[in-house]
C-alpha cells in the first residue's frame, strides 16, 4: 500500500520482500543506490533492527536516510531518532504525509 | 396543498465497508426473493442461516478466549493461569516470531525477537512448561501456528502423552491455514503445494486419533487485517476452505470423517451489520456447497463453526480508551452473528502486548455482554430483519462472483501465484486509507475529533532477559539428549518427507526425541523448498 502511494507519485520503490535481516536491507539499499531507506517493523524487534542497520551503513561507509512504520511504543521514540532515524510513522498516518516526507528529503 | 419538507441528507451515498450502497429503509420488498425455510429455516437446520446449535447461547455460552503469549514458556504459563482464574474458558496460544517462523531461539534471525509478540517455543521442553498444572484434558486449547503447526501440534500430543493423557481426550485448535499466509499474513516456510501436504496429514492424523480436535482454524482473520472488505474476507477463507476439503477427500476419506472438526476463524469490524450478515452468509454458503458437493450424511459435515476476534487493526493509537468502545460494538456483532468463541482486543494493542489490566477490560466486555445485555436470551434476534436478511443475500451473491472468478483461475494455489488475491485485499487497504485520508470515512480521534494530548496508557515490557535464558536453555537440551535416537529420527523425517506417507508420526518421534523446531524445518526444507512471494 505504501509502496502504491509512492509509485503514484512518481517515486521509485524497491520492495525488499517481507521477514528481511538487516544485512539484506542494507545490501539491498547499497546495490540499488536508493535515496532513503524504509523499514515496517511490527514485532517489538525495532530497538535491534534499525541498531543493527545504522551499524550496517556506518561500516559501508554510506549515510542514507531511514524512516521507520510499524507498531513502535512512543517511549522507543525519542531513542529511535537518537539513533538516526529521520521520522516513525505510527498507525494512523495519512499516506501524504509519509510522501511528503520522502520529497522533503530530495 | 401540504408542504413536504425534506431533509437533505448527510451523504451522497451510504455504503458498508465492502462498498455496498446502503438505501435508507429496507421494506418486505427487500426480501421478497427470500424463501423462509430453504434461506432461512431454524437454528440447528439446513442451511443453518440461524445458527449451528439448537439452543445457542441459552445452553452454552461462546468460550472466552483470549489470545495471549511472551516470553518465556513460564511467563506465558502464567498469564494462562491468570487468565483462567479470571474468568476465561478456552486457552488461545501466541507464539514468537522465531517460531512462528519455524527458526530456533539462537539462529541469527531470531535475534531481538525471542519471545517478544508470543511465546517462544523451541522443543517439547518448552511445551512442557508452557502447560504445566492445567488440566489438558479439561481446558480447550487454541494454537495460532502455521507454516510449523505440524510441529507445535506433534509436541502438544507429545506433551500429553507423557502426561498420561489418552490422545481421544484432548481438545482444541490448531490454525494450520497456509492459503490465508500466501494471501495475507504471509509467515511461510514451504510453497503451496507442500504445506497443502502437511496440512492434510494432520487433519488426517486429526480425525483417525484426537477426535476432539480442530487441526485446522480456516482463517478470513488475517485477510481482513491485511485490509480485504467483507466479502473477500468472506470469499477467500470459504474457498480456502473448499480447497483443503477437497484436498482430504482427494487422500480417500469420506466427508464425514473430518469435516464436523473443521473450524473457521474471522474478524469483526467496525460495520456492525454488516459483519452478522457476514456471519449468517458464512454458515449457508459453506452447508449449501458441502452438501452440494459432497452430500455428507453427518450434518455437523455442513455446519461453519467459528471463532471471532474484534478487528485488531481497527484500534486507534489515538485516544486509547476509546478503543474498548470499538471492541464492545464488534464483539456484540459476533456474538449477534452466532459465534462459537470470541477473543476481544485489548485498547493497547496498537502498542505492545496488553498489560493485565487491558486484558481484564477486554475479558469483562464479553461477560458483561453475555451476562447483562439480555442478548443471549434469544437465538439470532436479527434474523427476518428486512435489512439483515436483504444484506446476508448480497454477502452470498458477493461471494458467488469471487467463487466464479478463483475456479476461472484454476482454483486458489493458482490463483496465489498469479498474485490475484493479494492484488484484491491491496487495492481495499489502499481505497480504504484513502477514504480515511480524505475524511470520506471518519475515524474518531484519528481524522477527526483529534486532541492534542494522549490519554496515558502503561505499555506492557517484557523481560529483556528471555533471549539470553531461553538460548541458555536450548544449548542445554541439546547438549543433554539421545544423539542416536534424534539423528534416527531426523532422518526417519526425511525419508518419510520423499515419500507420500502422513507425515505427523514421523513429526512426534522427532520432537519426542527433542529435535528443535528449527533442526525439524531444516529437514523439511530441504526436501519440500521454501517460499518465494510473487511482487504484486
Amino acid at each position: 500500500m505504501i509502496r502504491d502511494a509512492l509509485t503514484n507519485e512518481g517515486i521509485e520503490v524497491i520492495y525488499t520482500g517481507l521477514h528481511k535481516t538487516p544485512e539484506e536491507i542494507v545490501n539491498t539499499a547499497i546495490n540499488e543506490k536508493v535515496d532513503v531507506i524504509g523499514i515496517s517493523s511490527m514485532t517489538g524487534a525495532h530497538n535491534l533492527i534499525f541498531q543493527r542497520v545504522f551499524e550496517l551503513l556506518n561500516e559501508r561507509g554510506k549515510n542514507i536516510p531511514v524512516f521507520a512504520g510499524g507498531i513502535i511504543p512512543d517511549g522507543d521514540i525519542p531513542k529511535l531518532k537518537e539513533m538516526g532515524i529521520k521520522e516513525v510513522f505510527l498507525p494512523g498516518t495519512e499516506l501524504k504525509g509519509i510522501v511528503e516526507f520522502i520529497k522533503g528529503l530530495s | 396543498m401540504a408542504k413536504v419538507l425534506v431533509m437533505k441528507e448527510r451523504k451522497e451515498k451510504f455504503t458498508n465497508l465492502s462498498n455496498m450502497d446502503i438505501k435508507s429503509v429496507y421494506t418486505p420488498e427487500d426480501v421478497k426473493n427470500i424463501e423462509d425455510s430453504k434461506d432461512i429455516g431454524l437454528p440447528c437446520e439446513f442451511p443453518f442461516t440461524r445458527g449451528i446449535h439448537q439452543t445457542m447461547y441459552r445452553g452454552r455460552l461462546w468460550t472466552m478466549r483470549q489470545f495471549s503469549g511472551f516470553g518465556a514458556a513460564e511467563d506465558t504459563n502464567k498469564r494462562f493461569k491468570y487468565l483462567l482464574k479470571h474468568g476465561e474458558t478456552g486457552l488461545s496460544t501466541a507464539f514468537d516470531m522465531p517460531t512462528l517462523m519455524g527458526y530456533d531461539s539462537d539462529n541469527p534471525r531470531a535475534a531481538g525477537e525471542v519471545g517478544v509478540c508470543g511465546v517462544a517455543i523451541d522443543t517439547i521442553a518448552d511445551m512442557e512448561i508452557l502447560f504445566d498444572g492445567i488440566p489438558l484434558d479439561e481446558v480447550t486449547v487454541s494454537m495460532t501456528i502455521n507454516a510449523p503447526a505440524s510441529i507445535l501440534l506433534s509436541m502438544y500430543i507429545a506433551v500429553a502423552d507423557k502426561k498420561g493423557i489418552p490422545l481421544n481426550k484432548l481438545g482444541g485448535t490448531t490454525q494450520n491455514d497456509m492459503l490465508k499466509e500466501y494471501t495475507a499474513q504471509k509467515e511461510w516456510i514451504f510453497p503451496p503445494e507442500p504445506s497443502l501436504r502437511l496440512i492434510t496429514d494432520t487433519i488426517i492424523y486429526c480425525a483417525r486419533n484426537l477426535p476432539k480436535w480442530h487441526p485446522i482454524s480456516i482463517s478470513g482473520y488475517h485477510i481482513r487485517e491485511a485490509g480485504s472488505t467483507a466479502v473477500q474476507e468472506l470469499a477467500f477463507t470459504l474457498y480456502d476452505g473448499l480447497t483443503y476439503v477437497e484436498g482430504v477427500i482427494k487422500r480417500g476419506l469420506s466427508i464425514d470423517e473430518f469435516a464436523p472438526r473443521l473450524s473457521f476463524f474471522f474478524n469483526s469490524h467496525n460495520d456492525f451489520f454488516e459483519e452478522i450478515a457476514k456471519f449468517r452468509a458464512a454458515r449457508r454458503i459453506w452447508a449449501r456447497e458441502i452438501k452440494k458437493r459432497y452430500n455428507p450424511k453427518d450434518e455437523r459435515s455442513m455446519t461453519l463453526r467459528f471463532h471471532t476476534q474484534t478487528a485488531g487493526c481497527s484500534l486507534t493509537a489515538q485516544q486509547p480508551y476509546n478503543n474498548i468502545v470499538r471492541v464492545t460494538l464488534q464483539a456484540l456483532s459476533a456474538v449477534l452473528g452466532g459465534t462459537q468463541s470470541l477473543h476481544t482486543d485489548s485498547m493497547d494493542e496498537t502498542y505492545a502486548i496488553p498489560t493485565e489490566e487491558a486484558v481484564r477490560i477486554a475479558l469483562r466486555t464479553q461477560q458483561i455482554i453475555a451476562h447483562e445485555s439480555g442478548v443471549t436470551n434469544t437465538i439470532d434476534p436479527l434474523g427476518g430483519s428486512y435489512y439483515i436478511e436483504n444484506l446476508t443475500n448480497k454477502m452470498e451473491d458477493a461471494v458467488y462472483e469471487y467463487f466464479k472468478k478463483l475456479d476461472d483461475m484454476g482454483g486458489m494455489v493458482s490463483a496465489i501465484e498469479k498474485g490475484f488475491p493479494q492484488k484484491e485485499i491491496k487495492e481495499s487497504a489502499y481505497s480504504y486509507q484513502k477514504e480515511i485520508d480524505s475524511k470520506e470515512r471518519l475515524i474518531v480521534g484519528v481524522n477527526d475529533f483529534i486532541e492534542e494530548e494522549k490519554a496515558p496508557v502503561e505499555v506492557f515490557k517484557t523481560n529483556p532477559d528471555v533471549e539470553r535464558k531461553q538460548i541458555q536453555r536450548l544449548k542445554d537440551i541439546k547438549g543433554n539428549r539421545d544423539k542416536k535416537r534424534l539423528k534416527m529420527a531426523l532422518e526417519d523425517l526425511k525419508r518419510a518427507a520423499h515419500g507420500d506417507e502422513n507425515l505427523m508420526p514421523f513429526i512426534i518421534e522427532a520432537v519426542k526425541s527433542y529435535a528443535t523446531i528449527g533442526e525439524i524445518c531444516d529437514v523439511l526444507k530441504e526436501v519440500l523448498g521454501t517460499y518465494k512471494e510473487p511482487i504484486v
